[in-house]
């Protein structure tokens, strides 16, 4: 019974789309599950409830930009998007069985930026095995992006975890040679994906690390205290910060409560101006902090009069419950900006296997949101969207751009 | 050596953490013989009351006592409409009771005041002091300190004072107490009450090192729980020594043997460690059971 | 036949349900079936936690953890070692009943809070011990199991029977859910209707009264733990093999409280009560956070406010107001209702004769 109803709707929707396209010359039109003649259905699973409910934003604020392109453009040449959120309480049971509703019951067209490694790992071989786009998965694990070739209905967009901590490696080689370098990563994918980047990047020079600590996600921040006390007894003289944003914020404070003034490099996940002010009032004292950038941040006043800022700001009012200054936002918005470009690629031919092909080999975008010159692009031999950050110093009340845009395409295999 | 001295240095000052909200834990054990699995969470929720008064430009040193205030009354009602109906159920049901109160606290929590993380300012700056050589912040010393004085205030109450007496006689021997008058039910609703506001100072003192979110007291319930339970669940002292020693072996044994990301690991350890050889802990008072 | 007519009627009602359950996936589609099998799994793990806190009086919040013993049981020995998946079922649950007999042995010593508190941080602490010896478990990349093939009988019967459909993969696992529920049912009912289901009540009643009546309060208790741990080592097992993937988040403190939830409010010491219990604790969740935002009369801003947090302040709202109301579950209330109605219909007469109500708990 299931497969019958998918099935019937193709068939009617074929039927329909010849019988209407009968009487002009125009290209035949084709749809599939999940489009009609005026909507088109994503589905997303994301933690909306429990400990990483902070994301569940995002899906807000790419409801948002839908709802946007919806009443500005009467949606995609006329399909209006409508964007079925679930919570999967960032449990991959629940991903599994919501996944499946989506698809299985709900018909939808694609996933859309599921977000979580383990949650999205776990939908990864059903979508592909059902030939359901699993686009632009919310996720910088290098694996969505780098496994292409086993799993071409899947497709990330964030620059890779590893391709990050390789540009942090390059920025080491050429200004820090002599560097001692301490790590604090989180014991998960995100910490150890950027840790496997750095010791990658680093190549042979990879004994510079002279100490590793990591910390679980379930640990109390104060007691952080013991691993970078760790750190700084090992000799260090440079910190890599592998953390989320709230033990980010916690460890800044603690580097200078136990009197160290290493060179810091935290991640692009944890830079948002907003979480360096709470670092600075916890009493960090941010004296020689390095990151890198990819996305244009809300807080920062250097993008106050930009045209991709402004818009994102227009667009992020029709989210009733989403903070405007917060980096989780403009994410959100950027990403939803480059499915609405794919779908318009897609124009009258809305199959699942032209929007998947679109996405994984003919992206090449231009997003406002995102820095200048950083561009969404994929290619038939290279199915990583974003691959180019610029390093950023922290000034004190700021981030400055440093250099130029680095490129780590072609780089991970 | 040095690092060793900070890591017992650090470890002190994460314990008075735990310490804090352990002495809320212990006046609602002895008011009730009950752990409240909801304590961390009700702390919060004061403490994002304290916050919404500063912001709205309430001085900090009467937005302190006036949350007190609040959240006493706050516990007390919570008694009074959640506990009171199942106040002689048995232990299971009282369990689930407190922990769909902190479920019910912490979805109320993020729907009114949402999850970005903020910063609680502190009249204690977060410049650090020199102790032998290793660092701790005046915060942290506050927390060890304001907890210090809790202790005394409690320890008072309940062993000098007629009303602490009550207090501790309705939880032990509830048909006795009401033979000689007391209202053992309203005991029960002090009890709340008071657990309601220690646990609101531990939320204040502590959110400026932590950063005010809905899920600020999540890890730290469980590591209180260790610090009550070694101390002697019925001991406000053991609750504050219990909380320091907890600190420092967790950072001592997280840094130096088993890895940072067991140290949750050590707090059960400890916890089981502790049920299983010497139930009462440090400090507690073994109680008979009445055959 | 004097014996069928005889048979309480819940008997019957009892017989209904199963057959509802066979046919089930015949009629629904391979997705809902998918629904139930996750129904069924927590019916059984909430079926051993009630054996533990409903009928031998002890109290665990660590189930969860037991479950991803017998889930990474199952995977590893698929993964690592090419077992064939149906023998990893029993074998899972074999060794997760040993665990949980080793764990019974200083729960003896610890009160029913204390113990509440020890198997709250045993779930706590469960993802980050899992994640260690990464060579075994896959740490927290997981290990991925693919969908079981049915096999070719049952391909057959199900294909006789709907009239020629495809069993998919979704629907064989629901039937093995299905037989293995049926099963510990089974064997659970024969457990507490005759002596060691007896033995535990009376400890859990009156421990101390138990021991001077010469029971062996010691092994009862701990025979209740390996077997409550057996049972969530099977769920567990299942669990892992349904949703394809097992890795440390999929076990956190979250699914021991749904456990525990589940089996209050199904019912405490009933046979029943679990699958009541298993029916709650999957569809509670969906239906909160769904229902809202797809009914159509509920206006946008309310259901966009309730969707943020709406869900949990729900759930624990009803936690609250069901132990306050009715804390023997949808079965006591249940039975309660059903002696309201049987006295009512009987006339106030039979109230003198002096009967005994009968035993809720004798099935």
């Amino acid at each position: 019974m299931a497969k019958m109803g998918p099935r019937i709707g193709v068939l009617v929707a074929f039927l329909v789309t010849m019988a209407a396209c009968g009487g002009s010359n125009a290209p035949a039109a084709q749809s599939d599950v999940g489009v009609t003649s005026n909507s088109i259905l994503l589905g997303n699973t994301i933690a909306l409830s429990g400990p990483a409910r902070a994301y569940g934003t995002i899906a807000n604020a790419e409801n948002a930009y839908f709802t946007y392109i919806n009443n500005t453009k009467g949606g995609i040449n006329g399909r209006k998007i409508t964007f079925k959120i679930l919570d999967d309480a960032y449990t991959p049971a629940n991903a599994v069985t919501l996944t499946k509703q989506l698809v299985e019951q709900d018909q939808v067209f694609a996933m859309f930026s599921g977000l979580g490694t383990q949650t999205q790992t776990s939908v990864r071989d059903y979508l592909n095995t059902q030939k359901v786009p699993q686009l632009f998965v919310a996720t910088g694990a290098t694996t969505f992006m780098a496994d292409y070739g086993a799993h071409n209905w899947t497709i990330g967009w964030q620059p890779p975890y590893q391709g990050e901590a390789r540009i942090y490696a390059k920025d080491i080689l050429a200004n820090h040679t002599s560097a001692k370098i301490g790590v604090l990563y989180q014991n998960d994918d995100y910490g150890q994906d950027y840790l496997k980047g750095l010791t990658d990047g680093l190549g042979s020079s990879s004994g510079l690390i002279v100490d590793k600590e990591s910390y679980d996600v379930t640990a109390a921040v104060p007691t952080l205290a013991a691993q970078l006390s760790k750190i700084k007894a090992s000799g260090a003289d440079t910190l890599f910060l592998f953390t989320t944003p709230a033990f980010t914020i916690g460890s800044l404070a603690i580097v200078t409560k136990i009197g160290w003034a290493p060179l810091i490099y935290l991640n692009s996940v944890s830079n948002p101006q907003v979480y360096m002010g709470l670092a600075q009032k916890s009493g960090a004292a941010l004296t020689n902090v390095t990151s890198v950038g990819y996305i244009k941040d809300p807080t920062d006043p250097q993008w106050a009069n930009d045209d991709g800022m402004k818009l994102y700001k227009t667009v992020i009012a029709n989210c009733t419950t989403c903070n405007v200054m917060d980096g989780f936002n403009i994410y959100g918005v950027a990403v939803a900006y480059s499915m609405v470009d794919i779908l318009t690629q897609a124009g009258s031919v809305m199959t699942r296997k032209n929007v998947m092909d679109i996405a994984a080999n003919h992206l090449n975008e231009t997003n406002p949101f995102l820095l200048p010159t950083v561009k969404v692009k994929t290619t038939s031999s290279d199915h990583f969207p974003i691959t180019q950050e610029q390093v950023i110093h922290w000034s004190g009340t700021g981030w400055t751009l440093q250099g130029s845009i680095i490129d780590e395409r072609g780089t991970i295999k | 050596m040095q690092e060793f001295v900070q890591q017992v240095v650090s470890g002190i000052a994460s314990g008075g953490i735990f310490a804090s909200l352990a002495l809320a834990l212990v006046l609602i054990y002895n008011a009730m013989g009950l752990v409240n699995f909801a304590q961390g969470e009700m702390a919060m929720f004061a403490t994002f009351i304290a916050y919404t008064l500063i912001s709205h430009g309430v001085n900090y040193f009467i937005a302190f006592p006036l949350t007190l205030g609040l959240a006493f009354i706050g516990g007390v009602l919570v008694e009074r409409a959640v506990i009171r109906p199942v106040e002689r159920a048995p232990v299971l049901t009282l369990v689930i009771v407190t922990l769909g109160l902190a479920t019910l606290i912490n979805g109320a929590a993020g729907f009114l005041f949402g999850y970005t993380p903020n910063y609680f300012s502190s009249p204690f700056s977060a410049h650090t002091v020199n102790i032998f050589g290793a660092f701790a912040s005046y915060q942290d010393l506050s927390v060890i300190a304001v907890s210090g004085i809790v202790l005394v205030a409690i320890y008072l109450l309940l062993q000098r004072t007629t009303l602490g007496l009550t207090l501790r006689a309705a939880a032990h021997h509830p048909e006795a107490s009401r033979l000689l008058g007391v209202r053992v039910s309203w005991m029960l609703a002090l009890g709340w009450g008071l657990a309601s506001a220690v646990g609101a100072v531990s939320g204040i003192m502590v959110a400026p090192i932590l950063l005010l979110e809905p899920n600020m007291m999540q890890t730290i319930i469980i590591y209180a729980f260790a610090a009550a339970v070694l101390g002697g669940i019925d001991s406000p002292l053991g609750a504050v020594v219990g909380g320091l020693i907890v600190g420092v072996t967790v950072n001592l044994v997280g840094a130096y043997l088993v890895g940072g990301d067991l140290e949750l690991a050590v707090a059960l350890a400890i916890i089981v460690g502790v049920l299983v050889v010497k139930p009462n802990g440090l400090f507690g008072r073994a109680a008979a059971r009445n055959v | 036949m004097s014996r069928l007519r005889n048979a309480p009627p819940l008997y019957f009602l009892g017989v209904i349900v199963v057959l509802f359950f066979i046919g089930l996936p015949t009629v629904v589609t391979s997705f809902q079936s998918s629904e139930w099998t996750q129904v069924l799994i927590f019916a059984i793990v909430i079926m051993g936690l009630n054996i533990l806190v409903g009928y031998s009086g002890q109290i665990s919040l660590g189930h969860g953890a037991l479950m991803a013993v017998g889930a990474y049981t199952c995977a590893i020995l698929i993964h690592r070692y090419n077992v064939d998946y149906l023998i990893t079922i029993p074998i899972a649950g074999l060794l997760t009943g040993v665990v949980g007999f080793v764990l019974g042995i200083p729960a003896l010593r610890l009160s029913a809070l204390y113990l509440a508190l020890a198997t709250f941080a045993l779930a706590v602490v469960a993802p980050s011990l899992i994640k260690r010896p990464v060579q075994l478990t896959g740490g927290v990349q997981g290990i991925l199991l693919s969908p079981p093939d049915p096999p070719q009988f049952a391909k057959d019967g199900f294909g006789a029977v709907t009239g020629g459909l495809a069993m998919t993969s979704d629907q064989w696992m629901y039937y093995v859910s299905l037989v293995l529920a049926l099963l510990l049912f089974w064997f659970a009912w024969n457990l507490v209707r005759h002596r060691p289901g007896r033995a535990m009540r009376a400890i859990r009643d009156r421990e101390v009264a138990a021991a001077s009546s010469g029971i062996n309060v010691a092994a009862y208790k701990t025979l209740a733990f390996g077997i409550s741990a057996f049972y969530a080592g099977i769920g567990g097992a299942l669990y892992g093999l349904s949703i394809g993937f097992v890795s440390p988040d999929t076990f956190p403190l979250a699914l021991s409280f749904q456990l525990l939830v589940g089996a209050v409010i199904g019912g405490l010491a009933s046979i029943t009560g679990p699958l009541v219990g298993g029916i709650f604790t999957f569809w509670l969740p969906i239906v909160s956070s769904q229902f809202v935002a797809s009914q159509p009369w509920i206006p946008a801003g309310v259901a966009a406010a309730f969707k943020n947090a709406g869900p949990q302040v729900t759930y624990g709202a009803l936690l609250i107001l069901i132990m306050i109301f009715a804390p023997n579950g949808v079965v006591g209330l249940v039975t309660v209702g059903y002696a309201r109605l049987q006295a009512r219909l009987r006339g106030a007469g039979d109230r003198g004769s002096g009967q005994m109500p009968s035993d809720p708990q004798t099935v």
